[in-house]
């Protein structure tokens, strides 16, 4: 035996990993941004070269393989035009921020300017002093690394182009929506967007749009005691897409979350969606709807820590899929020791349209705490045949009765949307999806 | 009786423990009381003959040697061991495990007496036939198992038993008897030995020889175990048993079971195991294999019950084991049920490949941890045949500073149509410094097939507490009621002789589980 201390296998993996993440950044250039701004960028990279980028041998990518998220260049991904529907949340009264290509667009958006709210763009906010965004941005993200480390929000933070800083100080009914326009084929977009909820205040937050060929978003949420936000995504219904998103939200004293996000088609998409629930008596509610048909690889990551007690949260999941489509769901529950009286709820269902589509999930819960409520479920299969005979034997045409149960099936994501008017946008763009995918 | 100073703990315990409302008392009493009052604990005084200490490639040529094996045997095992060395422990279970010193301990050890292999019972060292039968575990034939009466047991019930001592089988009762069914039951050295066309076809086909570090491990270096095999169309007229001891210090067990049940064959296998309470670690990496083939059908059960450590956590067995299950052929059923009270560390997961058609797989399980005891448990049910059919019951109860944790795979692939598996988890802390987690991987790769998986640490069923409500019971009652009924499934999933020792074992309500 040699005396020279050789690594082992897990050793030597980690080698290589940080050796291949430290290539892959060799050539990167941070976006030029003022002082603060800057540091943070810094911060961020050197917490990615520690972490490394992530491989299909980690284990919080077994499901879903990040390689076309992490190489240099995007992949080709062909424009989609819809002419077939009205753009979602068209007909919502709401203030528009239109990025184009992952750039802003001042012509397209609104005046960045209402009652109870402040909005300063990303790539004008460096040199300027926005306490409340400082201490956000990057610094929900760092949070989110542990215990599992997330090193694609690592690199938004390093390198994202633009995005929006949001304050919210009283109760805007008013929705701020994000646009996300596609013109460019090979486009890609990297934007970081930090949203406060002052104590007492409430913000609707919309996103929607094809984004780019490559599309990775990090929106940092703070909210305050008693405050109230609501996030209502749609992704669009781009085939070649590809997406990475992080949502990292830190919820106060009697604060709630609600967040839903639609997803149709698309190469492959992976939301992931940490919250904190760090004050007494906190609601989060973590919802998603996913349409899959044909090359989809969809994959919903949730990790919920309930840090007070008396919180209560919901991981509303829901995939369709077929034609091959693949649908992933990891879900956690943390349940620290001192969330005495947690109510944790999670469930994640498939509906398998035909024999070639998968799903796959792991549903975990890790609970120190003794008195608590937490459940979860987790089911998969087809059709149920019984309901469908039913309808049938009631007279509706096979391909209707299959519609109305999907639909049916979805709809316990959808209550998950507070505002009636937003869930109806939604469910009308389930209706086309359904209709079009018989 | 051993010294334990187990009345103290509980004393502490019971000061200290702030215990929620609705957890039933006896409950957290049984609990406690099982921490502080390890029956096992005593040891044997024997002369005993080590290997030298530490492993390499000489100790297992040795190991091999000492069983009079085959060079094809000495060969497997090197194959192992040089594989091993270049693994690394798993880990990524929810386990703190302290470094293991693989060099520090012994990987053989066996009485002096046993120098010349007895040819019969007789002439077993009495020392040793005294050491089982202070177990509980009579190696006399004439003898049936105390405490097995009443109208399910006929009169006379008997129970073939393989008595592991460290490294080596002490005995196989009821031989004969098994013979003349044409049941071959016998320790694996023998069967290497007897039976080389047998072990040599099944021996690391269901766990390759590198499946995983102690998987590996152990094939480099195990000593003993049982080898069953029930020929085709046989019931075997009596249940068997292993019950495996460690006696000897920094000695780990290594022993490896196969069991091959062939075509329409039916057996039902026991397994118990105990340790001497000590302040170091000790190390018990087994391996079980089990081959079914067409329409046979297995149940193994296991009650173990190794020495957990005291109550600061010092000394217990780190149980690492690796058992797994091959439905072969269509129509094969195994069934795993594990009562899990004992250990220091359990990193264990039973698992079954559904390979045949309609085959089915059962698991079975009841983990209690307390003190600084820690356990990730569970299984795979590998689903690849049509038609097959899968069930979890996994119940975790975890107190005083425990860690508990119910890990398990459902993977449906894409051509197991119509495929069923059911799966439910349930925990139950007792006190606020433990913990209770739940890892479920599901895959499923086809439509037809249903997987259902639901885990909680509160609610009974409301449909179940809705019918007895309505038929005139309180809650309490009917929760009571569901409750019980719930425990006692997986509890009478025991063959009758393992059920009295585990309801012993576990004599817990679960109605804290509500609330």
């Amino acid at each position: 035996m040699t005396a020279v201390a050789k690594l082992g296998p897990r050793a030597a993996r980690r080698a290589a990993k940080l050796e291949a993440t430290a290539s892959r950044l060799e050539a990167l250039t941070l976006p030029e941004s003022g002082e603060w701004l800057r540091r943070a960028r810094e911060t961020a990279l050197a917490r990615l070269r520690e972490i490394g980028l992530p491989d299909r041998r980690d284990e919080y990518w077994k499901f879903t393989d990040p390689a076309t998220l992490v190489r240099t260049d995007a992949p080709a991904a062909a424009l989609f035009e819809i002419t077939d529907e009205a753009m979602v949340f068209d007909a919502i009264d709401r203030l528009r921020v239109v990025f184009v290509d992952g750039v802003f667009d001042p012509d397209a958006s609104d005046e960045l300017e209402a009652e109870g709210l402040e909005i300063v763009r990303l790539a004008d906010a460096g040199g300027r002093d926005i306490h409340w965004a400082q201490e956000l941005f990057g610094a929900l993200e760092a949070e989110g690394q542990d215990p599992v480390t997330r090193p694609l929000a690592a690199l938004n933070t390093a390198v994202a182009t633009d995005g929006v800083l949001i304050r919210a100080t009283a109760r805007v009914a008013r929705p701020v929506s994000l646009i996300y326009r596609r013109r460019d084929p090979s486009a890609e977009l990297a934007l970081h967007h930090v949203v406060k909820v002052e104590p007492g205040a409430e913000l609707t937050l919309l996103e929607n749009g094809p984004g780019a060929a490559r599309v990775s978003t990090v929106t940092e949420m703070c909210i305050g005691d008693g405050g109230v936000l609501h996030h209502v995504r749609a992704q669009g219904r781009d085939h070649e897409r590809r997406a990475i998103t992080h949502l990292f939200a830190r919820l106060g004293e009697q604060s709630v979350l609600k967040s839903f996000t639609l997803s149709a088609n698309g190469a492959l998409t992976r939301n992931e969606s940490v919250v904190w629930l760090n004050g007494k008596g906190g609601s989060a509610h973590v919802a998603g709807a996913a349409m899959g048909d044909g090359a989809f690889h969809h994959d919903d990551t949730v990790f919920i820590t309930h840090a007070a007690p008396d919180c209560e949260s919901r991981q509303v999941f829901k995939k369709v899929l077929r034609h091959g489509a693949v649908g992933v769901f990891q879900g956690k529950i943390l349940v620290h020791q001192a969330a005495q009286l947690t109510d944790g709820y999670q469930i994640s269902q498939a509906l398998l349209l035909d024999e070639t589509s998968q799903f796959l999930a792991k549903p975990e819960l890790e609970i120190y705490a003794d008195d608590v409520k937490c459940s979860h479920g987790s089911t998969s299969g087809e059709i149920d045949a019984d309901q469908l005979f039913y309808l049938r034997a009631r007279g509706l045409p096979e391909e209707t009765a299959k519609g109305l149960l999907v639909l049916a099936f979805l709809a316990e994501a959808l209550d998950e949307i507070a505002r009636e008017d937003l869930a109806e946008e939604i469910r009308e763009k389930l209706r086309g999806w359904v209709s079009r995918h018989r | 009786m051993p010294n334990n100073d187990g009345k103290m703990t509980m004393a502490a315990l019971d000061n200290t423990l702030e215990v929620r409302e609705g957890v039933d008392r006896e409950t957290v009493e049984t609990v406690q009381s099982m921490a502080g009052k390890y029956k096992h604990g005593w040891e044997t005084e024997i002369e005993m003959e080590f290997a030298p200490k530490g492993l390499n490639e000489d100790i297992v040529r040795l190991i091999s040697e000492k069983n009079g094996e085959p060079e094809w045997m000495t060969e497997w095992r090197l194959g192992a061991f040089r594989r091993w060395q270049s693994m690394e422990e798993p880990d990524w279970a929810m386990l703190s495990i302290p470094p293991i010193a693989y060099q520090e301990q012994y990987y053989y050890a066996k009485p002096k007496s046993m120098a010349e292999k007895p040819k019969s019972l007789d002439e077993v060292d009495p020392k040793l036939l005294e050491t089982y039968a202070k177990l509980g575990i009579p190696l006399k034939e004439q003898m049936v198992l105390a405490g097995v009466e009443g109208a399910d047991a006929p009169a006379g019930r008997k129970v073939a038993v393989d008595a592991v001592f460290d490294s080596v089988s002490v005995g196989t009762t009821f031989k004969d008897e098994l013979a003349k069914a044409g049941v071959i039951f016998c320790s694996i050295s023998e069967a290497i030995k007897e039976h080389p066309e047998l072990v040599k076809k099944y021996l690391g086909s269901v766990v390759p020889v590198s499946d995983n570090f102690f998987a590996t491990l152990n094939s480099a270096v195990f000593t003993d175990g049982s080898f069953v095999y029930v020929p085709p169309g046989v019931r075997c007229p009596m249940e068997l048993s292993t019950y495996f001891r460690i006696n000897a210090e920094n000695t780990g067990q290594f022993e490896r079971t196969l069991i091959i049940a062939d075509k329409g064959s039916y057996v039902s296998y026991l397994e118990g195991c105990t340790a001497p309470k000590r302040d170091t670690h000790q190390l018990h990496a087994a391996v079980v294999e089990i081959v079914a083939l067409e329409d046979a059908e297995v149940k193994y059960s296991t009650v173990q019950n190794w020495y957990p450590g005291d109550e600061e956590g010092r000394g217990g067995i780190y149980n690492f084991v690796t058992k797994r299950a091959d439905c072969r052929e269509a129509r094969a059923k195994v069934m795993w049920t594990q009562v899990e009270t004992g250990s220091a560390i359990t990193w264990k997961y039973p698992s079954c490949i559904l390979r045949g058609e309609e085959s089915s797989g059962e698991f079975y399980s009841i983990a209690i941890t307390n003190n600084w005891q820690q356990a990730d448990t569970g299984t795979k049910m590998i689903h690849l045949g049509k038609n097959t059919r899968s069930r979890i019951v996994s119940k975790g109860i975890s107190a005083g500073h425990a860690q508990n944790t119910y890990r398990g795979l459902v993977s449906m692939h894409p051509k197991a149509l119509n495929s069923r598996n059911y799966t439910q988890c349930d925990s139950l802390l007792i006190g606020d410094q433990c913990g209770a987690h739940t890892v479920p991987y599901i895959e499923v790769k086809n439509a037809s097939s249903r997987v259902e998986h639901e885990a909680t640490t509160s609610k009974v069923d409301d449909d179940q507490l809705f019918y007895c409500r309505q038929r005139g019971m309180d809650e309490e009652e009917a929760v009571a009621l569901v409750v019980n009924g719930f425990c006692r499934e997986v509890l009478q999933a025991l063959p009758m002789e393992f059920a009295m020792e585990a309801q012993a074992l576990v004599a817990i309500s679960l109605e804290g589980s509500v609330g």
